[in-house]
């Protein structure tokens, strides 16, 4: 596909080592990358610009820090100026007094009905009562859909039965959360075009109704160009406080994420990333910004390691990554631990696809079978041949197999897989010990 | 402003510096303007060009392609004004579009008795369910018979949604509960629609992220239930793009297409202002002609695609 930006980077600036500033020429190269990469991302064209702008002036004055190289110092720069555009992470607002009213809007099909349900789930885990209502009056089926994902979430959904107006429906809400103490109104609202005045207006109208804590403008992770014309509108009606980027969990790189705060100034609060309705999680600017480039979520992923891997097999594992043992062993382990940090696509989708995940296969479908047998495949080895896989020849293989209840080719894999992990581990540790990748630091010194 | 075909002249830095507000005020503005009146043909405009191109979604890369081409011809001085330019940009991007749509008489194949089955398939929220409920009453209107098939048992209320348009449309609607293998849900529509002599069948399938290979190889087995029971159906897999849809779009018809082979493309929600320049993209790599576009959301808003027409609203 693309030549990612690091590659890119890299090749413009392979010759400027030892250079003590960037050059003009070198640093046009340099930007014309970016901006591809940026376009790439979906990041609007002005928006782009503008960036580039800056960051080709803050380039060109510094100079270079001896501890990075000319490319590092140009990555550095940009991310920077991209964490800074994005802002902090934000925290979702509440009324002073009860209920608090979040309001849903966005084009259609952006995903705000899946969204109402995933947010009224986290509100309920963070110790709230949230209570969810539809006034989506105009697509068929709508309010029946949220009816339906509150129940498989057992969470209460106003139905506002024969009601067909949205501003007698929220007031119906409105009045129930106070009989029922709900503390948090979810309104999801019906999808609508930024350029229908009616549509937008019946929005500033229950917006002045309900005065939300929250109006949160739900965004498509895969929206290009236009992004800044429908949020900017939206945000000139309703004055947006949030923004959740949904669909992420797919290949889409996100950088509309830049556009929409560029243009709102509103920051992005939550992502979703799965159709579950858990499969949702507070935004961190920092890993948007890999994306963007196309340098993965790697601190994402870092994190989850740290929040689910043992802290002493992974100090173990990283004395390994530095002393090149990593065994089949260590392969088994991993797996189980990989199994504790969530869905496996999920994971794999966080690594960057540059270097040695580049050919990794995002949606590897490991289930918890597959899992099963590498599991059996491994414990059916002896402890000798855990240590040092290039002890198990044919013979050794088909025993293996018998005993695991698999097949040869099956171990075969697993051995395929074992390697791959153990060369991509490798990489990755040695990455982690030059701190090349941010964060990485971290993990290998645990 | 930096351009992607060629190196700029003056130090990018400059030309950012100006460009930045000519580019933000024209984010509002349009190659129309732009092109009005006998404008030379100089590097400012060709950059502007640019921005219009890649502000509709072409993406980079299309972007600088087809740049190139029109810029080669300046630079052979075939091209002398900005009316000149911009009617060759037209034809340029005309033909990209017009290509895959010669080439594909094949999906008109007569199916004799048998109905004609099309599948409806695309990322979530982009207008599937929609689309089906026009192109029902499209068939409708030129007489024939129409079957819905509601193989999205996955997402709440998808299959009431359904069951509106075929109620809108009059037609019937073959179903199973929430949670049925899909693929047994499509198994009895085709049926249904065999036995009784029904044209068409129309499948509603689930949104899904092209990236996700155990819900395309859901679709997969979809696919083959449906030729067990009529050959060569699905005789249409249309796969239904967002206008809005970004760089991603060229993935989504890459992985669909490598998936269950897309026959072609219905753009939706080009009512609104986002350009759908992605379609472009996907035109030249993937050869897949478009065959519609949603310009609303009532039961007409379903038009068949006209590349000229496309073209022209692209620089409105
Ligand atoms: N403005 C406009 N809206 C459209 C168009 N086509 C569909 N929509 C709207 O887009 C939203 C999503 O449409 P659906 O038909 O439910 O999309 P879908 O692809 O079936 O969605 P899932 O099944 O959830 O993946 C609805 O609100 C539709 O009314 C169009 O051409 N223009
Ligand atoms: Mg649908």
């Amino acid at each position: 596909m693309f030549e990612n930006l690091t590659d890119k980077l890299q090749r413009v600036f392979k010759n400027l080592r030892g250079q003590g500033k960037l050059s003009a020429e070198h640093l046009d190269a340099a930007l014309g990358g970016l901006r591809e990469a940026m376009l790439d991302a979906d990041v609007n064209v002005a928006v782009v610009d503008e960036i580039l702008q800056r960051i080709g002036e803050k380039a060109l004055g510094a100079e270079v820090l001896l501890t990075l190289s000319p490319d590092q110092h140009v990555v550095k720069i940009v991310r920077d100026e991209l964490g800074f555009l994005l802002g902090d992470q934000s925290k979702p607002r509440f009324a002073s007094r009860p209920p608090s009213v979040w309001m849903l809007v966005g084009l259609q099909g952006s995903g705000k009905t899946t969204t109402t349900g995933k947010l009224a789930k986290w509100l309920a885990s963070t110790g709230h009562r949230p209570l969810v209502v539809s006034t989506d009056v105009y697509r068929p089926a709508a309010r029946e859909q949220l009816a339906q994902v509150a129940k498989a979430i057992g969470l209460p959904c106003w139905a506002a039965t024969g009601m067909d107006k949205p501003l007698d429906i929220v007031r119906g809400a409105i009045r129930e959360s106070k009989l029922s103490a709900s503390d948090v109104v979810l309104v999801d609202t019906a999808g609508r075009l930024h350029i229908d005045d009616e549509l937008m207006a019946e929005l500033q109208m229950l917006k002045r109704e309900l005065q939300p804590a929250e109006i949160l403008f739900i965004a498509d992770a895969m929206i290009g160009q236009d992004a800044v014309r429908s949020a900017g509108e939206f945000h000139k009606r309703l004055g947006l406080t949030g923004v959740v980027l949904t669909k992420l969990d797919g290949d889409a790189r996100g950088g509309a994420a830049l556009s929409i705060r560029k243009v709102t100034g509103a920051p992005v609060k939550f992502v979703g990333i799965g159709e579950k309705y858990d499969a949702i999680e507070p935004f961190y600017p920092d890993r948007i910004v890999s994306r963007i480039l196309g340098m993965g979520d790697v601190m994402t992923l870092i994190e989850k390691a740290e929040q689910h891997i043992d802290q002493k097999k992974a100090a173990e594992l990283a004395r390994k990554l530095r002393h090149d043992d990593f065994t089949l062993e260590d392969f088994r382990d991993q797996l189980a631990q990989l199994k504790k940090m969530g869905p496996l696509e999920q994971v794999m989708g966080m690594l960057p696809k540059v270097g040695p995940f580049a050919n990794i296969p995002r949606d590897t479908q490991v289930d918890e079978k597959r899992l099963k047998h590498v599991e059996a495949i491994i414990n059916s080895m002896t402890a000798e041949e855990r240590d040092d896989h290039s002890l198990i020849d044919g013979k050794r293989r088909k025993r293996i197999a018998r005993g695991s209840g698999t097949s040869v080719q099956q171990v075969n894999e697993v051995l395929r897989q074992y390697m791959t992990m153990r060369k991509m581990i490798k990489q990755y540790g040695a990455a982690a010990a030059r701190g090349k990748l941010r964060g990485l630091g971290k993990f290998s010194g645990m | 402003m930096i351009t992607l075909f060629g190196p700029p002249e003056p130090t990018l830095l400059e030309r950012l510096k100006e460009s930045v507000s000519k580019t933000r005020s024209q984010l509002a503005g349009t190659v129309e303007t732009l092109l009005a009146g006998e404008r030379q043909i100089d590097p400012a405009l060709l950059a502007e060009l640019e921005t219009a191109l890649l502000s509709a979604d072409l993406g980079p890369r299309t972007t600088r392609e087809i740049l190139s081409a029109v810029k080669e011809k300046v630079d052979r001085q075939a091209l002398t004004d900005g009316a000149q330019l911009k009617a060759e940009l037209k034809s340029q991007l005309v033909g990209i579009l017009q290509e895959p749509a010669g080439s594909n008489g094949k999906s008109a194949a007569e199916t004799g008795n048998d109905p004609r089955v099309t599948f409806i398939v695309g990322v979530n929220g982009t207008g599937k369910t929609t689309t089906i409920g026009k192109l029902a009453n499209r068939l409708r209107k030129e007489g024939r018979s129409v079957v819905l098939c509601a193989a999205d048992t996955f997402r709440a209320a998808a299959i009431e949604q359904l069951a509106i348009w075929a109620e809108r449309n009059g037609v019937q609607m073959i179903r199973q509960k929430p949670g049925a293998d899909p693929a047994a849900v499509v198994y009895d529509a085709v049926a249904a629609a065999k036995a009784r002599g029904t044209d068409a069948v129309l499948v509603d399938t689930a949104g899904r992220l092209h990236t996700k290979s155990n819900l395309m190889a859901e679709l997969e087995k979809m696919k083959r239930t449906a030729a067990k029971l009529v050959a060569g159906a699905p005789h249409d897999i249309l796969l239904v793009m967002d206008a809005t849809t970004g760089q991603n779009g060229l993935n989504q018809a890459r992985e669909f297409t490598g998936h269950v082979g897309v026959t072609g493309i219905v753009l939706t929600k080009l009512d609104g202002t986002a350009k759908g320049g992605i379609v472009v993209a996907i035109a030249r790599e993937l050869g897949l002609p478009i065959r519609f576009v949603g310009v609303g959301e009532k039961i007409d808003d379903l038009v068949p695609f006209d590349a000229q027409t496309f073209v022209d609203s692209m620089f409105e």
